[in-house]
């Protein structure tokens, strides 16, 4: 029953999405996209997934999408031409997707291929061998740890591909004129800058707890590293960039992101030297059992290092960005009014 | 006792879905921006509020019920902060209430 109504808000905020013109009712509309799917995810028992999606889909990746309208403006450019073909492309397709499902197990069906495949021999074999009460830890950061490494290497190539396109080197004299600016909103942002520090300790804690809490309930590295960024994002927002950047150093933070990498490679490295096969933890230590504790929770620290310091990257960057458009419009604004 | 918290339990849940529920139609019906503020306002403090504590009485162990206390002194923190940011970057950006607006409208005239 619940899913059928989240499904069905799901297709409404969709085609609400397709027909808006307004980009910035778009960005909240996929905002709430995101939490929709979350809670879907969550009464589909995924919570590790709805972690993650409540995290970055509803929340960052919402802010991403704002901070690049308010430096391209908020209106849809309105298409004059029919894109015919198109249409009948994605009909095709979509009709021809609609009729693979035909084919499929229905969902939860006992002898769909993915109930006998692996899944059984996880489920059954995960206590024994890896330790943990977590499976999808254990899957995530055990079975599939090449996978896992794959991924976190897309995550450092994201935040390296964005450093490349955007970074922007602060000059000292720029930040000078925006301090002040900062101090005269204070007294405007008063009530919410003050319940943000009452409230960070408690997300950025809640953020470590999801870390080392990940082998035993939903969580690890990558929601930890998630929600840590969301707090320092928070921050960046209420303090401005220049504070931001002063408690958290850009090259320390792209150093770390690095190190996150370092370290889930060294790990498989390690196992390597000691003679079992790569991301193989049963050798790290003389018990079996232990080598993949420590193994699986080397892995996951270095998953929330670089998922955390490459938000933090790309947010910095966006914002970057647009403090440096915006201090050229004011520049050119003076220059204007001086001239005339 | 049972029927005691059964009972104060019940009330509380009602009495939070009813104050959710007429926040919802409030959102729908009120004029203007602030008005629909004070009413998800209502909802997300007082309606999620009262929904938690019902929910509290009928939680089987401590655990559970300070995890409930948890997410209640959370909303109680971010309702209210939320609905003051939100009518306070409208006033920022010249959204006048509608009263205002018609008293300013006569005024002219």
């Amino acid at each position: 029953m619940i899913d059928i109504v989240l499904l069905t808000l799901l297709m409404v905020v969709a085609f609400a999405i397709i027909k808006m013109k307004d980009l910035f009712s778009v960005i909240m509309l996929l905002g709430i996209y995101g939490l929709l799917s979350a809670s879907f995810f969550v009464a589909m028992d995924a919570v590790d997934v709805a972690f993650t999606e409540a995290a970055v889909g509803a929340g960052i990746s919402t802010l991403l999408i704002l901070l690049v309208i308010t430096m391209t403006g908020r209106s849809e450019n309105t298409t004059r031409h029919k894109p015919l073909l198109a249409l009948l492309v994605v009909v095709f397709t979509g009709a021809l997707l609609i009729y693979g499902t035909l084919d499929m197990p229905y969902f939860g069906s006992a002898d769909a291929p993915i109930n006998n495949h692996v899944a059984p021999r996880y489920i059954n074999g995960s206590m024994e061998e890896i330790g943990i009460p977590n499976i999808v830890t254990s899957v995530l950061a055990s079975y599939r740890a090449f996978d896992t490494f794959g991924e976190v290497v897309v995550i450092f190539t994201a935040g390296i591909g964005v450093l490349a396109l955007l970074s922007v080197v602060p000059r000292p004299e720029d930040s000078k004129k925006i301090t002040p600016v900062n101090d005269s909103m204070h007294e405007q942002y008063l009530v919410i800058r003050v319940v943000t520090k009452i409230l960070l300790p408690f997300i950025l804690l809640f953020a470590l707890y999801v870390q080392f809490h990940g082998d035993f309930g939903p969580g690890g590295g990558f929601q930890a590293g998630v929600i840590f960024s969301a707090a320092i994002i928070l921050y960046t927002m209420l303090f401005g960039l220049n504070t931001a950047r002063k408690v958290m150093n850009q090259s320390v933070v792209q150093l770390i992101a690095a190190m996150g990498v370092l370290l889930y490679a060294c790990v498989g490295v390690v196992s390597l030297l000691n003679g079992g096969n790569f991301f193989d933890y049963n050798v790290l230590s003389n018990d079996p059992v232990a080598g993949q504790h420590l193994g699986v929770l080397l892995i996951e620290w270095g998953v929330g290092c670089t998922v955390a310091s490459v938000m933090i990257i790309i947010f910095f960057s966006f914002a970057g960005r647009r403090e440096m458009q915006q201090h050229n419009k004011y520049v050119d604004n003076k220059d204007q009014e001086s001239s005339l | 006792m049972d029927i005691i918290i059964n009972i104060s339990g019940a009330l509380c849940l009602i009495i939070g879905s009813f104050l959710c529920i007429s926040g919802g139609i409030g959102i729908l019906r009120f004029p203007d921006f602030y008005t629909r503020m004070h009413a998800v306002g209502v909802t997300d403090t007082l309606g999620a509020g009262m929904v938690l504590i019902g929910l509290m009485f009928y939680s089987p162990d401590f655990l559970i019920f300070s995890k409930l206390v948890m997410i209640l002194l959370l909303t109680l923190l971010i309702g209210p902060t939320t609905s003051h940011v939100l009518a306070k970057a409208a006033m920022h950006n010249g959204l006048m209430p509608e009263l205002a607006q018609n008293d300013n409208n006569k005024n002219m005239d």
